[in-house]
């Protein structure tokens, strides 16, 4: 494959071994990513794109093939692919500074001074605009509040990849938007690699440089991948009626709706 | 650079009272906050008060007083008047007043159960972590944990030879079960997504033991905890009759040998009230131990 991707995952299978019987979730997914590319993996419910996102995060073995990232095999879980959870996964009996605090300590213990560990859990706070929430427990706060602070906790970290499982599968419609467009600012400043799981056409079409678009499982594997042909900076209201737009949408449904229906799926 | 407006702040409801026209004059503040905890305080307080009412009622009624019998409650007041009057008198021996008693006992509990709480949750956190630790312990402790206290006793007093020892001995198995089986619980269901956030965060075992298994786990300890010090002080009655000296077990026994009932009924009191606050006492640290750590 190429060796100068950031990021490939290379003829990758999974399979489960549930007492005797072996399920086969991925099979021979291949894919290469480059630095600050946004990849958005949409598929219908149980196609294993947690499970792909999983892998690369380390959270689920390796059963065949590889993910190599910047050149080194993913081998474990570990902070250069914080993962935002789906469902925030905050602690609940810390505020919300000291969950980033947390992330902040362990990964910068020795390379920042204590001052500058403050102050980095305080920028990081701010790029997602939860300052004012610092000393609230995550009960104290909304939903999409605490997905921001996931964000925040995950970009603490400098991942090399951002890994976005569903970041905004549980909160209303309005409250998404905001967050996207959050999440898209801070990736033009950040340039961040970035890997999303999502079921939303839309959300992925306007935040993704491509669409990785999964067939359903058993044994998923990439059915096709679709580019986003949108300049950056986006914004919602001006790139939603472009041809660009409408294409790759229509692409994405498409192949969701007409070649891959989620009939035999879990709705 | 602009970020995008952020909704959900101005959503938040403002905290601000409704303007209350003064058509009449209201009491003082002090006055009303004063007159709804009274009011609170009585919806709490009276209705265990009036059935306590009833039964002492129907007991004085249907008790015939024969003697030897069990004594009416004003039979009780008039022979154990002294005893019900005065918990604090001490004429050497074992001839105090039941708050000494009281107080011998629940020093026996804070030890014995103290060193069930530390070696209960160690054992916990290793059944509940460790997948070996659980399959070889676990049916040992489903086994011995339906053991009676009384019945660990003659082991303890044959194995330790004195009778304090022994005494603590029974306190600290009858209690470290459930605070075993309820830590074992609570660090299974740690839930996956706090696991997780360990794993990408790399904790190594020291950190995600102070970080996230113990606070994860609290809740359940403190269930654990709780009904451990309710069966220590089970314990501590009944292994008190058998042993003799000072405290609320013997005193009863005492009491059954020379047969002052109405004292037992006051000494019973004393009993279920002790458990009653040792049970609210631990219950209450843990919420605040655990505070915020349930909710999500």
């Amino acid at each position: 494959m190429s060796s100068r991707a950031y990021l490939s995952i290379e003829n990758l299978g999974v399979t489960f071994n549930a007492g005797q019987r072996a399920s086969e979730v991925l099979k021979g997914v291949d894919l290469t990513v480059d630095q600050g590319e946004f990849i958005s993996i949409i598929g219908h419910s149980g196609c294993g794109k947690s499970t792909l996102l999983n892998v690369v995060a380390g959270l689920v073995p390796v059963s065949h093939g590889a993910v190599i990232l910047d050149k080194r095999a993913v081998d474990g879980p570990g902070p250069d692919r914080a993962v935002v959870f789906q469902n925030h996964s905050l602690l609940p009996w810390l505020t919300v500074y000291e969950n980033v605090r947390l992330a902040v300590d362990k990964v910068f213990r020795g390379r920042k001074s204590r001052p500058e560990r403050h102050a980095w859990t305080l920028h990081n706070l701010a790029l997602v605009q939860m300052t004012h929430a610092k000393d609230k427990k995550p009960h104290e706060i909304s939903g999409g509040m605490k997905q921001r602070v996931g964000l925040a906790r995950a970009l603490a970290m400098e991942p090399k990849v951002l890994l976005l499982d569903e970041p905004f599968g549980a909160l209303d419609a309005l409250t998404r938007a905001n967050l996207q467009d959050s999440v898209m600012e801070i990736h033009a400043k950040l340039r961040n690699t970035v890997l999303m799981i999502t079921h939303d056409v839309d959300e992925a079409v306007l935040l993704s440089d491509r669409i990785v678009m999964m067939t359903n499982g058993p044994a998923a594997e990439i059915g096709d991948i679709v580019r986003v042909e949108l300049p950056r900076p986006r914004r919602r209201i001006e790139v939603d009626a472009t041809p660009a737009y409408i294409a790759a949408r229509h692409a994405v449904i498409e192949f969701l709706y007409a070649r891959h229906t989620g009939l035999h799926a879990a709705a | 650079m602009s970020l995008p407006a952020y909704s959900e702040s101005a959503a938040a409801p403002v905290p601000k009272p409704a303007e209350v026209l003064p058509l009449r004059r209201k009491p003082p503040r002090f006055a009303r906050r004063a007159a709804a905890i009274l009011s609170g305080v009585a919806a709490q307080v009276l209705p265990p008060l009036v059935t306590l009412g009833v039964i002492l009622l129907l007991w004085q009624g249907l008790s015939g007083d024969a003697a030897g019998g069990l004594p009416a409650p004003a039979t009780i007041w008039l022979e154990s008047r002294e005893l019900i009057m005065d918990p604090f008198f001490d004429r050497g021996g074992v001839d105090k007043g039941l708050f000494w008693h009281a107080l011998t006992s629940l020093q026996r509990v804070a030890i014995g159960f103290s060193f069930s709480a530390v070696v209960g949750v160690a054992l916990g956190v290793l059944v509940g972590s460790s997948r070996f630790a659980h399959r070889s312990l676990d049916p040992i402790f489903q086994v011995l944990r339906t053991v009676p206290p009384l019945a660990w006793l003659p082991i303890s007093l044959a194995a330790l030879h004195e009778a304090n020892p022994s005494a603590l001995f029974v306190i600290f198995i009858t209690a470290i079960w459930p605070i075993v089986i309820n830590t074992a619980v609570g660090v299974r269901n740690i839930p996956q997504d706090y696991v997780n956030v360990g794993r990408v965060l790399r904790l190594s075992p020291p950190e995600y033991f102070v970080t996230i298994l113990l606070p994860a786990a609290t809740p359940y300890i403190f269930t654990g905890l709780r009904i451990g010090v309710g069966m220590s002080w089970l314990a501590i009655v009944a292994s008190e009759m058998l042993l003799g000296g000072v405290g609320v077990g013997f005193f009863i026994w005492d009491q059954y040998n020379a047969s002052r009932i109405s004292d037992i009924v006051v000494a019973l009191v004393w009993v279920g009230l002790v458990g009653f606050a040792l049970d609210r006492l631990v219950a209450l640290a843990g919420r605040i131990v655990s505070r915020g750590a349930s909710a999500s």
